[in-house]
């Protein structure tokens, strides 16, 4: 009895530490560091934004553009940043589906980074276009036999459906960070959350409905994916006769690279929130490992199916496929494709591989080249074949300006500002999902003990 | 769907307008050509033409605007001259062959034929079409491409808008800004055009181009853009060859085809088979084609291009 009474006492106070950590981003002070940084943030994107009002102004002259590379950059950014953002939604709803244990103090970051991604990467897609301020037209006239529609028709589900995945596992950890916090939350908070937590009272009917809702949107959200990046794969492959484009191969491509650098995404905001707000104790190095496991079969997977794409191209492909390959292979672009293949598949996958070298560290630099070459292999993948010429066979030239040089900086420094920013108004941890898997681990099935323990709510 | 009865409705309102327009006195060579050889022609491919035209016109402009419009612009003195329409027996057949269409006069099926064997390179067609449509020097509708075939002989290539039968420039048009008429136009109404430029990569003749900087001087246009007289053009939005639209109703040949001095552009009507170039020479095209083993481009992708190119010395031009 006396034993039961300790162990309750102790899980008590775990619990307590537990729920302060996680709303610890919000009452921490904020240090030199960190104000440092967002100011940093905050420059870059402002930045960004003079460059599109910039380009808003004077047309898409100042973005140098010319005919013989109509896309540019800006859609690179754009498949990039919808792209990672499914490394959220795989980490958080196939392990949750799996019932890995270990996911509980992930999801989340996962989520987060997903949502912040998602909406980020969708406006991407705005400075490209040479009227933005048609948009509308997307809605009042769109021609369903063109994939853009598709495209955000696609987006914009995936969207709606990661802000409710996010959502959703959140209403009982606004009421836990409310009863945590007190009187520190702050009027907006206590009236934000008051709101946003639906009268949530920890009951059982409510629990159930949540964890069913749970189940239900991480089955949708994986097929949504999918689909979301097949779509922008396929975007290019039914366009367009132009080589490399036009390979079936691209929308299976654009989901493995989409899980790959997503997954290397969420290890790295894992690692930077970790150490911002020592999380230490709940986000250890084992799960830095397990997320690394993860991208092991995706790296290699993404580079057996770029040799399946490239290796028949190159041998006997047509010639405008052929000419393509050589100019990535050896010409211009060269240095670029190979520091692609290097520094995004062989190194990475290598040091997650070799046991001496699986480390935390090792694992966030591997994560990093991931999401930086993994940026540049889309830049390839949109300019390459747009430079090329379709009657004569040639390469007109890409360059650009600091115009989208700022709005691709900006669109980068958004994602860990809104992540910043988001994390000073909802917990950083899943504490009901961390909490309800601990009673699991300590025995009985976790049905049982939510009906037992009445709710401290 | 109601776009398409709109459409319907939209041209049987037009069509008795067109019945009484009195055909000009200043007659092109085509149209004597036409006369000359219009009891020769299948009406049945007519109704068909027509029927199956697929165009995605988003906007309707009534002939009466675009008659308006081009006098206005003084592009020529035939004011709402219908040359190329053929008033007879014709229009009877169709009446017999569909009742929905009772109303309507066969439309022409616009096509172009470029002989290479006469092409010297001297690109006068891309100035006058970028004179005629106030065009930067950038932007090429016409593109005289210097060409080196297997054996080394060096050729050029003249390449305008294909208008593809079946376009992907089209399909791929998240707005519907770029349509097909009744005709076999492509045109794009750059009123409506987001400027995304899907259609650049669409087009596997690389015939588009975005318009980034202001055209040079333009006159003041008495009227606002029209996918037939885009001039001046949008900023912002995608541009190319329209086969010079606006001067076919009126019986004008495109500025390029006037201009060629070797008359190597043909621009002929498939529902009378007759083509002319610049220097009026006229052909009937179905020999004219075969009798040169005339090619289209990239004829694999499926496009159906209206653009027939005459081989100078065999080349393969499917490249
Ligand atoms: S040539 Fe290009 S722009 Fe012209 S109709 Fe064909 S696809 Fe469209
Ligand atoms: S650039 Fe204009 S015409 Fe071309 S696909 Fe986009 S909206 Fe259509
Ligand atoms: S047909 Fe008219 S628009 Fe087309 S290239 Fe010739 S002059 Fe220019």
């Amino acid at each position: 009895m006396e034993k039961l009474a300790v162990e309750r006492s102790l899980r008590e106070a775990a619990s307590q530490e537990l729920r302060e950590a996680a709303v610890r981003p919000m009452l921490q002070k904020p240090g030199r560091g960190y104000k440092l940084l967002v100011a940093v943030l905050c420059v870059v994107v402002a930045f960004g934004l003079a460059g599109f009002v910039d380009q808003l102004i004077y047309g898409m002259s100042v973005v140098d553009y010319n005919n013989s590379a109509f896309w540019d950059v800006n859609i690179a950014n754009f498949i990039t940043i919808v792209g990672v953002a499914y490394g959220g939604a795989v980490v958080s709803a196939v392990l949750r589906l799996t019932g890995a244990q270990w996911r509980a103090p992930l999801t989340r970051i996962a989520e987060a980074t997903a949502v912040v991604t998602v909406l980020i990467g969708g406006a991407c897609i705005i400075p490209s276009l040479g009227r933005p301020n048609m948009m509308w037209e997307f809605i009042t006239r769109p021609n369903f036999s063109s994939p853009l529609i598709w495209d955000a028709l696609a987006i914009s589900t995936y969207g709606i459906a990661s802000v409710v995945f996010f959502y959703v596992p959140l209403i009982p950890d606004l009421v836990i960070a409310q009863q945590t916090m007190g009187g520190r939350a702050g009027r907006v908070r206590t009236l934000l959350w008051r709101k946003l937590s639906w009268g949530w009272q920890g009951l059982p009917a409510q629990r159930r409905l949540i964890d069913r809702m749970m189940g239900l949107l991480a089955l949708m959200i994986i097929p949504l994916a999918v689909s979301v990046h097949s779509v922008l794969g396929w975007a290019f492959a039914i366009t367009s006769f132009r080589p490399w484009w036009s390979e079936e191969l691209w929308a299976p491509l654009f989901v493995i690279a989409a899980l790959y650098s997503g997954i290397a995404l969420v290890i790295l905001s894992c690692a930077a929130l970790r150490r911002t707000y020592s999380l230490q104790k709940y986000i250890t190095d084992q799960h830095f490992k397990r997320l690394a496991y993860i991208l092991l079969p995706f790296g290699a997977t993404y580079l057996y199916l770029s040799v399946a794409d490239f290796l028949p191209g190159a041998y006997h492909g047509e010639p405008g496929t052929a000419a393509v390959f050589r100019q990535l292979f050896f010409g211009s672009y060269a240095l670029w494709f190979w520091l692609v293949v290097v520094g995004g598949m062989v190194v990475p996958l290598l040091i997650i591989a070799l046991p001496q070298t699986r480390r935390v560290g090792w694992i966030v630099f591997a994560a990093a080249c991931i999401v930086a070459t993994f940026w540049l292999n889309r830049v390839l993948m949109v300019v390459v074949p747009t430079t090329y010429d379709m009657m004569k066979g040639t390469f007109g030239v890409y360059s650009w300006t600091w115009v989208n040089a700022s709005i691709t900086a900006g669109a980068m420094a958004a994602i860990p500002l809104l992540i910043l920013l988001l994390f000073r108004f909802v917990p950083i941890l899943s504490v009901t999902e961390i909490e309800e898997l601990e009673k699991q681990q300590l025995g009985g099935t976790g049905t049982d003990l939510i009906e037992e323990t009445p709710e401290e709510v | 769907m109601t776009q398409n009865q709109d459409r319907e409705k939209d041209m049987t309102d037009i069509r008795p307008e067109k019945e009484a327009i009195e055909p000009s006195p200043l007659l092109s060579p085509l149209v004597t050509a036409l006369d000359r050889v219009h009891d020769t022609t299948n009406d049945d491919d007519h109704s068909s033409a027509v029927e199956s035209g697929d165009s995605n016109k988003p906007r309707s402009i009534s002939r009466r605007r675009l008659f308006g419009t081009v006098s206005a612009v003084g592009l020529g003195a035939a004011l709402g001259a219908r040359v190329l329409e053929n008033p007879s027996g014709a229009s009877a057949a169709v009446h017999t062959a569909a009742v929905t269409i009772t109303k309507k006069k066969p439309l022409s099926q616009w096509m172009m034929i470029v002989d290479l064997r006469s092409c010297d390179g001297c690109k006068a067609c891309t100035a006058s079409c970028q004179y005629y449509h106030y065009l930067p020097k950038d932007i090429e509708w016409i593109k005289v491409y210097d060409m080196v075939d297997a054996d080394g002989q060096k050729y050029y290539l003249p390449r305008l808008c294909q208008m593809c039968e079946d376009p992907p420039c089209q399909a791929v048009c998240p707005v519907g800004a770029t349509f097909r008429t009744d005709e076999g136009m492509v045109l794009i109404d750059q009123n409506v055009c987001i400027g995304c430029r899907t259609c650049m990569a669409a087009c596997p003749y690389e015939s588009r181009y975005f318009n980034t900087t202001a055209a040079p001087k333009v006159p003041r246009q008495p009227f606002p853009t029209t996918p037939e007289w885009p001039v001046p053009q949008r900023t912002e939005t995608v541009g190319k060859c329209i086969w010079c639209a606006a001067r076919l109703p009126q019986g004008m040949l495109p500025e390029c085809v006037t201009n060629c001095p070797m008359g190597v552009i043909y621009m002929g009507d498939l529902t009378t088979d007759v083509a002319v170039n610049g220097k009026n020479e006229v052909v009937k095209i179905s020999e004219f084609l075969r009798e040169n083993d005339a090619v289209r481009l990239k004829e694999e992708l499926g496009t159906n291009p209206r653009v027939y190119y005459i081989p100078g010395h065999g080349q393969d031009l499917s490249a």
